[in-house]
C-alpha cells in the first residue's frame, strides 16, 4: 500500500509542503473557480496561513475583498495574477493601480486552453482569439484556414492533409479554399504551475474527482497542469464507490485530498418572483 | 499581455468618441430612440429555431425575455452550461449554478455541464450559432471594441475575444451614440480592439446595419420609428451603404 492521499484538513495537507520543497516563495499556483463558484475555499486559507509570498496566481478571477483569492491580496502574498476578468475586488484595484500587483489578462478561452495544453504536454498552440488586438502584441501570428472550413482536411494554405506539401505521393488533395480565406491565428503558450488547488464535489481515496454543475469550470484542467495537486472535496468516499463512468478527473492527477464543508458564498443572488 | 497601469494614458472624451466636424453635434435635435427592451426585442428577431446562442451582459441578457413563443433556443453560458433556464425561486438557489455574470440561475431540461476548456472549445470551434453582445465602438470594417478604456480601471476581456473570434454570427447591440452625441459607429475604433472584421450585424437604438461580407461594408436596412436615413448619417462617423428598401424596425 502506498501512502494515503487523504489529509484531515487543509492545514494538515499543507503542513510539510515547505519541507518537501513544494511550497516556496515566488512559485506559480493554479487556483480553480469562476467568480466564487467552485473555489477551493479551505485550501486558499491554508495557502494564506503558510505565509509564502511573491506568488503568481493563475485563476480566472481574483475573488472578492474578503473571500477567495481576495484573502491573499489583503496580505500582499500575490505578486502577479494571470486572469481573464477581475471586476469585483477593491483591494485588487488599489494594488493594480499603484503598480504593486502585476496583471496578465488572457482571453478566457485562451486561459482555459493554455492550462489544458500545459497539462497535456503541449507547449504552444495557435488560436484566432485576440488576433489583431493588444493580446497578440509581441506574439507570432500566422495564417491558417478555420478547421471547420477545411473540408479537404487542410488547415495550412498551400498544403494538403496534415500539413504535408501538395503533390507528394499520398499527400491528399489540394485544399479547395482560396488562400484569401485564411485568417490570422496567434501563437499562445501552455501554462503549468508548481501547485494547483482545486475544488470538487466528490472524491475518493485514490483522488478520483467528480465536479458539480458550473462549479466544474477551470478545476479539471488545473488538476492536470501542476507538479503538485491538492483537491478539496465536499464528500470523500472509499476508492471504488465512485462509478468510473462519471469520474471527471482520474485519481492519478491528484496528490492530496481533503474533505471540508464549504461556505459557498454567492456573488449575485438573483431570483425569479 | 501584461498591463502596467503606468502605461495607460487618459485621453479626452473626444478622442474616445469623436465628433464629426461637418455637423456640430449640439445642433442635432433629439430623436425617438429605441428603449433597452425594444433593442432586445429587435435582437430577438434574429434568433432561429434550434439555435445555440450566447448572450452577453447588459441589454443582450434581456434578449432571453423576448425569445418568440414556440421557438426552441438553447442558451450557452461560458462558465460551462448549455441550456440556461430562468432565475431560480428563492428556495431553489444553488451556489454551484451560476451564469457568466455570476448570477444564480437554473438549468433547463436537457441541459449539460462541462469544463471551461470544453466551453471555449464550443465557442472557438464554431459550434455556437450566434452571440449577441454590447460594444463601446464598432468600425466600418466590422471591428469591435468593448473591453477596455485607456486610463480607466481595466477589468479584463473575460470571454468576449473568444466569442467574436469563434461564433458563427456576431450581433452587436448598442446605443448609436455615446453621451453628448459622441460617435460609436466609427471609421476606425480608437479604443483597444476586442476583435477585427467580425461583426455581422449592428443593431442600435436608431438603426439596423447588416455587414455585406462580399463588399466588406455595412448596409443600413432598417431605421427606428420616426428616424430618417439622414438622421442616422448625421450621427454616424462610419461610411455605410443604404439598402434599396429601408424598413422601419418593428418592435
Amino acid at each position: 500500500m502506498g501512502n494515503t492521499k487523504i489529509f484531515a484538513s487543509a492545514a494538515d495537507a499543507f503542513k510539510d509542503l515547505k519541507t518537501l520543497g513544494v511550497l516556496r516563495d515566488d512559485i506559480t499556483v493554479m487556483v480553480g473557480g469562476f467568480g466564487l463558484c467552485g473555489i477551493p475555499e479551505h485550501l486558499i486559507v491554508a495557502l494564506r496561513e503558510s505565509g509564502v509570498k511573491g506568488l503568481t496566481c493563475v485563476s480566472n478571477n481574483a475573488g472578492v475583498d474578503d473571500f477567495g483569492l481576495g484573502l491573499l491580496l489583503q496580505t500582499r502574498q500575490i505578486r502577479k495574477m494571470i486572469s481573464s476578468y477581475v471586476g469585483e475586488n477593491a483591494t485588487f484595484e488599489k494594488q493594480f493601480l499603484s503598480g504593486e500587483l502585476e496583471v496578465e489578462f488572457n482571453p478566457q478561452g485562451t486561459l482555459a486552453e493554455r492550462i489544458r495544453a500545459g497539462g497535456a504536454g503541449i507547449p504552444a498552440f495557435y488560436t484566432a482569439t485576440g488576433a489583431g488586438t493588444l493580446v497578440a502584441d509581441g506574439k507570432e501570428t500566422r495564417e491558417f484556414f478555420r478547421p471547420s472550413e477545411g473540408v479537404t482536411g487542410a488547415t495550412i494554405p498551400g498544403h494538403g492533409f496534415a500539413g504535408r506539401s501538395m503533390g507528394a505521393k499520398g499527400a491528399g488533395t489540394p485544399p479547395a479554399l482560396a488562400a484569401s480565406h485564411a485568417r490570422p491565428y496567434v501563437l499562445e503558450t501552455g501554462l503549468y504551475g508548481h501547485l494547483a488547488l482545486v475544488k470538487a464535489w466528490k472524491g475518493d481515496a485514490f483522488g478520483n474527482l467528480v465536479f458539480r454543475k458550473t462549479a466544474r469550470n477551470f478545476n479539471p484542467m488545473m488538476a492536470t497542469a501542476a507538479a503538485f495537486v491538492i483537491a478539496e472535496v465536499e464528500e470523500l468516499v472509499e476508492t471504488g464507490e465512485l462509478d468510473g463512468d462519471i469520474v471527471h478527473t482520474p485519481g492519478s492527477y491528484v496528490n492530496r485530498i481533503v474533505q471540508a464543508t464549504p461556505q459557498k458564498r454567492i456573488e449575485q443572488r438573483t431570483v425569479s418572483k | 499581455m501584461s498591463l502596467a497601469p503606468i502605461s495607460l494614458f487618459a485621453p479626452s472624451a473626444n478622442t474616445l468618441f469623436p465628433m464629426t466636424a461637418a455637423t456640430p453635434q449640439s445642433a442635432l435635435s433629439p430623436l425617438p430612440t429605441l428603449s433597452r427592451d425594444q433593442l432586445a426585442r429587435r435582437a430577438a428577431q434574429e434568433l432561429r429555431d434550434g439555435y445555440i446562442v450566447n448572450l452577453g451582459i447588459g441589454i443582450p441578457t434581456l434578449v432571453a425575455n423576448f425569445i418568440p413563443a414556440g421557438m426552441d433556443v438553447w442558451l450557452q453560458s461560458e462558465n460551462g452550461l448549455l441550456g440556461i433556464g430562468p432565475f431560480p425561486k428563492d428556495q431553489d438557489v444553488d451556489a454551484d449554478l451560476i451564469n457568466a455574470g455570476k448570477q444564480t440561475i437554473t438549468a433547463r431540461k436537457g441541459a449539460s455541464f462541462f469544463s471551461s476548456s470544453d466551453s471555449f472549445a464550443m465557442i472557438r470551434g464554431g459550434h455556437i450559432d450566434m452571440c449577441i453582445l454590447g460594444a463601446m465602438q464598432v468600425s466600418a470594417a466590422g471591428d469591435i471594441a468593448n473591453w477596455m478604456i485607456p486610463g480607466k480601471m481595466v477589468k479584463g476581456m473575460g470571454g468576449a475575444m473568444d466569442l467574436v473570434a469563434g461564433v458563427k454570427r456576431v450581433v452587436v447591440v448598442m446605443e448609436h451614440n455615446a453621451k453628448g452625441n459622441g460617435m460609436k459607429f466609427v471609421k476606425e475604433c480608437t479604443l483597444p480592439l476586442t476583435g477585427t472584421r467580425c461583426v455581422h450585424m449592428l443593431i442600435t437604438d436608431l438603426a439596423v446595419f447588416e455587414f455585406d461580407g462580399n463588399r466588406q461594408r455595412f448596409v443600413l436596412t432598417e431605421v427606428a420609428p420616426g428616424v430618417t436615413v439622414e438622421d442616422v448619417r448625421q450621427r454616424t462617423e462610419a461610411h455605410f451603404e443604404v439598402a434599396a428598401t429601408v424598413r422601419t424596425i418593428g418592435v
